[in-house]
C-alpha cells in the first residue's frame, strides 16, 4: 500500500467523523448550547479521568461483540437490524439463570453455560427473519426489526411474570452476587468481557479472511448468484450467518449483565444495537477498525451520559451524531467512488 | 367481553390508530412502485409528529399542524432524494440515518422546546357525517372524526384511480419494473423517483402529524415507535394495491387499539403483550403469505443510464 | 429501392463528425454519415467498433462531445431520449426495453405527458394503425411479458414508431428470433422503407445485412471505414459484397480471408470434427428429465439425451425455451423434479455442485458477470469459485493464500489472462480476460461432462474463431462430453456432431452434423413456429 493510499484511506475514514463532529456542534449550537464545552466535557469524563476511562472500556464489551456479529451479518450481506431484542432477550434470560445457577456450580462452569445460553437465545431469535429471508425471500430488514421489537417485549414480560424477583418494588430480576459476576482485570472496575469482545471481533476478522467458511459467506454477501453458481449452499450460510451475528449478540447482552449489571430491570433497553452499525461500516469490517471506532465511541456514550446530567444537553444527541455520521459516511463514500470513477477515466 | 361499548372503543381507536398507518403506507407504496426502498419512513414520520404537533400547539391549529407536519416530512425526503435518488448512495444506510437523525433530533428539540413537560392539545374538532354517525357503534367508531379522516381514506381510492387511470401511475411502475424503459421512452427516471419520495415524506409527514395532533393529543420521544417500519409491511405486503393498504391498516389499528378497549371492558392484560401484537401479527403474516409479497425487481437499485 | 430515394433532400439525419469519448477510448471518432428515407441502411462492425455508442447518440441517450447532428436538414441537439422520440427517431435496443408487468397498450402509452389522463381509445386507434402498417396483430392487453421474443419485438417496434416514424434504428434485431421470426421482421422492415421510415440496421451479422440492406456502412474502431450504396449492392453478388465488407472490417485482406470463413459460417466451412466411437457407452444418459419454472420461466418437460465420449452436442433453440434450465440441471445448480441423470453409468441427479464437480463435471456460463464471477472478488478467488475449503488449497478448511495465489498465477499464464495481478477484483478485466478466467477455471483435461452456454457470445472475432477451434478439440479433456447450447445456428453447425433443438422445455429433434442439417434443424425450428 503506498502512503497515497494510506492518507486517502485515513481520509476516508476521518473525514466523515470530522463532519458529524462539526455539524452536530452545529445542531448544539441551534439549541442553544455551547458545542466546545458539551465535546471538551465528554473528552474529559469519558477518557481523560479514570473512572471515565474505565467505565469507557468496559462499555466496549457488549459493543465489540454486537459488533463481531454485525461483522458476520453485513459480509455475508445480511442486514440484521434486530440486534436489540436478540441482545436484551439473551440478557434478561442469563439475568435469570446467572443468579440461579451461581450457587449451585462453580464460576468456571457458570460463566460458560450463560454465554452458551445466550448465544443461543440469541441465535434462536434470528431463525424466523432466517427462514423468511433464506426461502421466501423476504427483506431482512423488515423481519429483524420486527422481531427486535419482539423481543423486547417479549423480554419485559418475562421480567415482569417470570423472572420478577420478589423482593424488589420494581419490576427486574434476581441480582447476581458482585462475587459471582465476572472477574475484574487487575486493580480496575473493568471486567473480562472486554477481552471477550476483542477476541470475538479479532476472531471474526481472521474467520472471514481466512477459513472457507468466511469466503463463503463474502460471496454469498457480494454475489449471490456467483454462490449458486459455484454450489455454495445459500439457504445454511444465511442461517449460519444469522445465527452466528445474532448469537454474537446475545453474548454481548450476558457479558453486559454477568459483567457490570447483575440484574435486568424492566423496560431497560440500552439500544446499542442500531448505534454499533456505523461503526461497523465506519470501519468497512475491519476487525482492528472496529476496536478503534468502538472505543471512540465508548468514550462518546460515557462522555455523552455525564454531560446529559452536567452541560444539560440529553442524551439524545447520541442519536443525532450517529445519524449524522452515517450521512457522512455515505456522503464520503459517494465522492471516493466518483472520484475512482473520474480517474479510472 | 364484547360489549357494545368495548366493540365502540375498540373500533374508534383502530380508526385512530390506523389512519398514521394508511397515510404512511399510502406514502410507502410509492416509493415503492418506483423502486426506492424507504426504510426512513419511521423517521419522516417522527420528524412529521413533531412538526406536527408543535406547530399545532403553538399556532393553535390542527390544520397548519398537518401541513407543517407534512413539511417535515418533506424536508426529510429531501435528504433522501439528494443522496439516494441523486447521488446513489445506499438507500438502506440512508434510511437508517434518517430515522436515527429524527429519533435524536425530534427528542432533543422536545427537551429544549418544552424540558421535561408534555403539553397536552386540546381534542380535535369533529365532522360528524350527517346521518350515519348517529348509527348506533360504528357510527361514532367510523363517522365522526375530524376531517383529515375522511380525507386519507378518499386518498385511498385517489391512489387507485391514479395507479389506474393516469400516465403517472405507469410512469410510477415503469421506474419500478425497468427503469430504462421508462427512460428510453423519454421519460426522466430521477424526477418520477425523486417526486415519488418527496410524496412518501409529504404523506408520512401527515400522518405522524396525525399520530401526535390527534390520536395522542402530545409528543413523546420516539412515540411512532415502530409505526413507520409497519407501514412499510402494509406497503409491502399489498403488492401495489392501495385498497389492500387501507384493509390493513385497520387490522393493524386494532390490535394497536386493544389494549385501550381492554382497559375500558375491565380486562387486565399486561400492556407489553398488547404492544407486541402487531409485530406478532406482522411476523406471522409474513411467514404465512411472506411469498406472496412481490417488490418491483428494481427496488433498492439506483438508476444510471447506460449502466445495467 | 428507386432511385429518388438517394436525392439528397432524402435525408432524414445526418453526422457531420460525431466523436465521442470514454476513459480510455475513443468510442467514436468524427463519425459521418447521413440516413435516407426509404431506405435500409445497414451499420456493420465488429464488438467495440462504435456502433452502441452511435444508437445511444441517435436515440439521445448519450451526447457527443463534438460533431453536428441535422434532422431534416436543421441543426439539432438530441440531448435526451425524450429530444430523439418527439422528432420521430425511435430505436428498438438489443435488450428489451418494455416494463414486463404492464400491458402491450400501457407500454405504449409510457412516455405521454404525465398531466394528461390515459386515453385508451386514443391509443387503441393509433396501435390498430400501426399493427396495419406492420401487418402484425399482437393482443393490446396483454401484459408484455407473456409475449414471446419475436411479439415483444413488434411491440417494441410499435413504440420506435408511435410518435411518428422518421427513422427506426434496429440494434441487432435478429438475435433472439427463430429463423421464421427473422423471416417476418424482414417483411416488416421492407414494408416500413416502401412507407418511407429510415431503417438503422445494426448487426455483426454479413448475410442478415446483404439480405435486408439497400446500403451499408462499416465502422471499425470509432470510425466508419467504407461504405457500400444501392447500385454497388445491386451490381455485387452475396460473395462479392462478403468479400468487400470482411476486408473493410479487418483491414488486411489476407488475414480476412481466414476470418470470413467464421463470418459467413457455412456448412462443412470448419476443419472435420473428431470422430466418436459410438460402440462404447455413452458418457451421458439423460432421460425424462423435467425441472419447476418459476413464474414466467420456462422449464424442462421430460427431457431426454445421450451423449458419447468424445462427442459434441449442440442444443439450438431461441433462447428462454429451458436452455438455463438444462445447463443447470447438469451442473447439479438446480434440482430435477423428474427424470435421471447417469454420468459414466452412475446416476448424478441428486448430487450438488461440488460433488459433481468432482466427478469432472464443468460448466462455463453465459452469464459471465452475473453469476460466473463474483466481481468484488480477487481474480485468485475467481479462480478457485468451485473448489472453496477443498484440499489442497484448504487445509481443514483454512485458506492456504500462498498456494491459492500461486495456483492462480500458473493459470493466468497458461491462459493468457491480462491481469495487473491475480488480486485485481475480477470485475476490473474486460469482457474477455473474464472469459478467459471461466475458461481456465472449467476446463480441464480430466473433465468427464463439459456443458458451454453460447461460448462466444460478445466476444470478439478472432477470438471466437479460438474458442470453437478448441471445442471441436474437445474443450481440453481427452474424452469429456460435450454439451454446447447457443442461439446462433452457425457455430452448432460449425463444432458439433449433433445439433437438438430444444423448444418449450422439450427436445423436438435430434439432427446429425450432414451437409443438410442446417435445413434439418431449420425445419425443426420453423415447425414449432408454426405450431405456436
Amino acid at each position: 500500500m503506498s502512503a497515497a493510499e494510506l492518507v486517502t484511506g485515513a481520509v476516508r475514514i476521518l473525514l466523515p467523523v470530522l463532519l458529524a463532529l462539526v455539524a452536530g456542534g452545529l445542531v448544539l449550537l441551534a439549541m442553544g448550547a455551547d458545542p466546545l464545552a458539551y465535546y471538551g466535557y465528554v473528552v474529559e469524563r469519558g477518557l481523560l479521568s479514570r473512572t471515565g476511562l474505565e467505565a469507557s472500556v468496559t462499555r466496549m464489551a457488549p459493543l465489540l461483540l454486537i459488533a463481531a456479529g454485525l461483522i458476520v451479518a453485513f459480509r455475508a450481506g445480511l442486514w440484521n437490524l434486530g440486534v436489540d431484542g436478540q441482545f436484551l432477550l439473551a440478557a434478561v434470560v442469563v439475568a435469570a439463570l446467572a443468579p440461579a445457577l451461581a450457587p449451585a456450580v462453580p464460576h468456571w462452569l457458570m460463566v460458560p453455560v450463560c454465554f452458551a445460553v445466550a448465544f443461543a437465545v440469541g441465535a434462536v431469535w434470528s431463525v424466523i427473519p432466517a427462514f423468511l429471508k433464506a426461502v421466501h425471500g423476504i427483506n431482512e430488514i423488515i423481519a429483524t426489526l420486527m422481531m427486535s421489537f419482539l423481543g423486547v417485549g417479549l423480554a419485559n414480560i418475562l421480567i415482569k411474570l417470570v423472572f420478577f424477583d420478589p423482593a424488589t418494588t420494581v419490576p427486574q430480576t434476581a441480582t447476581l452476587a458482585v462475587e459471582d459476576r465476572l472477574a475484574r482485570l487487575g486493580a480496575t472496575t473493568v471486567h473480562w468481557g472486554v477481552l471477550l469482545g476483542v477476541a470475538a471481533v479479532l476472531a471474526v476478522h481472521w474467520l472471514m479472511g481466512h477459513t472457507a467458511l468466511g469466503l463463503r459467506l463474502q460471496i454469498v454477501g457480494s454475489s449471490p448468484r456467483a454462490a449458486i453458481h459455484a454450489g455454495i449452499n445459500l439457504r445454511r450460510l444465511t442461517f449460519v450467518a444469522f445465527a452466528l451475528g445474532a448469537g454474537l449478540a446475545g453474548v454481548g447482552g450476558a457479558a453486559d449483565v454477568m459483567g457490570v449489571h447483575g440484574t435486568v430491570q424492566a423496560d431497560w433497553n440500552p439500544a446499542y444495537g442500531i448505534l454499533v452499525i456505523p461503526l461497523v461500516f465506519l470501519a468497512r469490517f475491519n476487525g482492528w477498525g472496529v476496536i478503534a471506532f468502538v472505543f471512540g465511541f465508548a468514550v462518546l456514550m460515557i462522555g455523552g451520559e455525564s454531560a446529559a446530567r452536567r452541560v444539560g444537553v440529553p442524551t439524545f444527541f447520541v442519536l443525532v451524531l450517529v445519524a449524522l455520521l452515517l450521512l457522512f459516511l455515505a456522503v464520503v463514500e459517494y465522492l471516493d467512488h466518483e472520484r475512482r470513477r473520474r480517474r479510472a477515466a | 367481553m364484547f360489549t357494545e361499548t368495548f366493540v365502540a372503543a375498540l373500533l374508534l381507536g383502530a380508526v385512530t390508530a390506523g389512519i398514521p398507518l394508511l397515510l404512511a403506507g399510502l406514502g410507502e407504496q410509492i416509493s415503492e412502485k418506483a423502486g426506492v426502498l424507504n426504510i426512513g419512513l419511521e423517521g419522516m414520520m417522527l420528524a412529521g409528529a413533531y412538526a406536527g404537533f408543535a406547530v399545532a400547539y403553538h399556532a393553535d391549529s390542527f390544520a397548519l399542524g398537518f401541513l407543517a407536519g407534512g413539511a417535515a416530512g418533506l424536508a426529510a425526503a429531501m435528504l433522501m432524494v439528494l443522496c439516494c435518488v441523486i447521488g446513489g448512495m445506499n438507500q438502506i444506510v440512508v434510511g437508517i440515518a434518517i430515522t436515527l437523525g429524527a429519533e435524536g433530533l425530534t427528542a432533543l428539540e422536545h427537551h429544549f422546546a418544552f424540558s421535561r413537560s408534555y403539553p397536552r392539545l386540546p381534542k380535535a374538532e369533529t365532522l360528524p357525517v350527517p346521518g350515519l354517525s348517529e348509527l348506533p357503534v360504528v357510527g361514532r367508531a367510523f363517522f365522526d372524526h375530524p376531517p383529515l379522516v375522511y380525507l386519507a381514506v378518499l386518498l385511498t381510492f385517489v391512489m387507485v384511480w391514479i395507479y389506474r387511470r393516469t400516465h403517472i401511475g405507469l410512469n410510477l411502475q415503469a421506474a419500478g419494473d425497468r427503469p430504462a424503459a421508462l427512460d428510453a421512452a423519454g421519460v426522466g427516471v430521477r424526477t418520477t423517483r425523486a417526486l415519488a419520495v418527496l410524496s412518501t415524506g409529504f404523506l408520512a409527514g401527515v400522518g405522524g402529524a396525525y399520530l401526535s395532533a390527534v390520536g395522542g393529543g402530545l409528543f413523546l420521544p420516539f412515540m411512532t415507535g415502530g409505526d413507520g417500519f409497519i407501514a412499510i409491511v402494509l406497503a409491502m405486503l399489498a403488492r401495489g394495491r392501495p385498497t389492500w393498504v387501507l384493509l390493513g391498516a385497520f387490522l393493524f389499528g386494532i390490535s394497536l387499539s386493544l389494549t385501550t378497549a381492554l382497559q375500558v371492558a375491565g380486562v387486565n392484560v399486561p400492556t407489553d403483550v398488547i404492544q407486541m401484537l402487531p409485530f406478532a401479527m406482522v411476523i406471522v403474516v409474513l411467514v404465512l403469505f411472506g411469498r406472496n409479497s412481490r417488490l418491483p425487481p428494481a427496488l433498492g437499485l439506483p438508476y444510471r443510464r447506460g449502466v445495467r | 429501392m428507386n432511385a429518388a430515394a438517394a436525392a439528397t433532400d432524402d435525408i432524414a439525419i445526418a453526422f457531420s463528425g460525431i466523436t465521442k469519448r470514454f476513459p480510455g477510448v475513443v468510442a467514436n471518432d468524427g463519425i459521418s454519415l447521413a440516413f435516407r428515407r426509404g431506405e435500409v441502411h445497414a451499420l456493420l462492425g465488429e464488438n467495440g467498433a462504435g456502433k452502441s455508442t452511435l444508437i445511444g447518440i441517435m436515440s439521445g441517450m448519450l451526447a457527443p462531445d463534438e460533431g453536428r447532428i441535422e434532422v431534416d436538414g436543421r441543426a439539432t441537439r438530441l440531448s435526451s431520449p425524450a429530444d430523439a422520440l418527439r422528432l420521430g427517431i425511435g430505436t428498438v435496443f438489443q435488450h428489451m426495453m418494455l416494463v414486463p408487468g404492464l400491458t402491450v397498450l400501457e407500454n405504449l402509452m409510457l412516455g405521454a405527458p404525465w398531466w394528461r389522463l390515459r386515453s385508451r381509445s386514443r391509443a387503441l386507434a393509433r396501435f390498430r394503425e400501426l399493427a396495419g402498417l406492420l401487418s402484425v396483430d399482437p393482443d393490446p392487453d396483454a401484459p408484455v411479458g407473456r409475449l414471446s421474443p419475436g411479439e415483444q419485438q413488434q411491440v417494441e417496434i410499435m413504440r420506435a414508431l408511435w410518435h411518428g416514424g422518421r427513422v427506426l434504428i434496429l440494434d441487432e434485431p435478429t438475435s433472439m428470433l427463430t429463423p421464421k421470426g427473422v423471416a417476418e421482421l424482414g417483411a416488416v422492415v421492407r414494408r416500413l422503407r416502401d412507407h418511407g421510415v429510415a431503417v438503422v440496421f445494426v448487426t455483426h451479422k454479413l448475410r442478415e445485412a446483404h439480405a435486408l440492406a439497400d446500403r451499408i456502412s462499416v465502422l471499425r474502431r470509432g470510425r466508419v471505414v467504407g461504405a457500400l450504396g444501392p447500385e454497388q449492392l445491386r451490381a455485387m453478388g452475396e460473395a462479392e459484397v462478403l468479400d468487400a465488407v470482411v476486408a473493410m472490417m479487418f483491414g488486411r485482406t489476407e488475414r480476412a480471408d481466414a476470418l470470413g470463413e467464421v463470418l459467413a459460417g457455412g456448412v462443412g466451412a470448419g476443419p472435420a470434427l473428431r470422430p466418436v466411437d459410438r460402440t462404447r457407452p455413452p458418457r451421458l444418459v439423460l432421460s425424462g428429465v423435467s425441472t419447476v419454472g418459476a413464474r414466467g420461466e420456462c422449464a424442462l418437460a421430460g427431457v431426454s439425451l445421450k451423449v458419447w465420449p468424445g462427442e459434441v452436442l449442440g442444443i439450438a433453440g431461441v433462447d428462454g425455451n429451458g436452455q438455463k434450465h438444462l445447463a443447470e440441471v447438469l451442473a447439479g445448480q438446480r434440482p430435477v423434479s423428474a427424470g435421471s441423470i447417469m454420468l459414466d453409468g452412475r446416476e448424478i441427479a441428486a448430487l450438488g455442485v461440488p460433488a459433481r464437480r468432482a466427478l469432472g463435471v464443468r460448466y462455463v456460463t453465459d452469464e459471465r458477470l452475473d453469476e460466473g464471477i463474483a466481481g468484488e472478488h480477487p481474480v485468485a478467488v475467481n479462480l478457485v469459485l468451485k473448489e472453496i475449503g477443498r484440499p489442497p488449497l484448504w487445509r481443514a478448511g483454512i485458506a492456504r493464500w500462498g498456494a491459492i495465489n500461486a495456483h492462480a498465477r500458473d493459470l493466468i499464464c497458461a491462459h493468457d489472462v491480462r491481469t495487473p495481478s491475480e488480486r485485481t477484483p475480477i470485475a476490473w478485466l474486460s469482457g474477455g480476460n473474464i472469459q478467459k478466467v471461466l475458461l481456465a477455471r472449467e476446463l480441464s483435461p480430466d473433465a468427464t461432462l463439459v456443458v458451454l452456454g453460447k461460448p462466444t457470445h460478445g466476444l470478439d472475432l478472432q477470438t471466437t474463431r479460438l474458442a470453437r477451434e478448441r471445442i471441436r478439440n474437445g474443450a481440453g479433456a481427452r474424452d469429456a462430453a460435450l454439451v454446447v447450447i447457443s442461439n446462433e445456428l452457425e457455430e452448432l453447425l460449425e463444432t458439433c456432431h449433433r445439433i437438438a433443438v430444444l423448444d418449450r422445455g422439450t427436445i423436438r429433434g435430434i439432427v446429425d452434423n450432414r451437409p443438410d442439417a442446417e435445413r434439418a434443424v431449420g425445419r425443426l425450428m420453423t415447425g414449432i413456429a408454426h405450431a405456436a
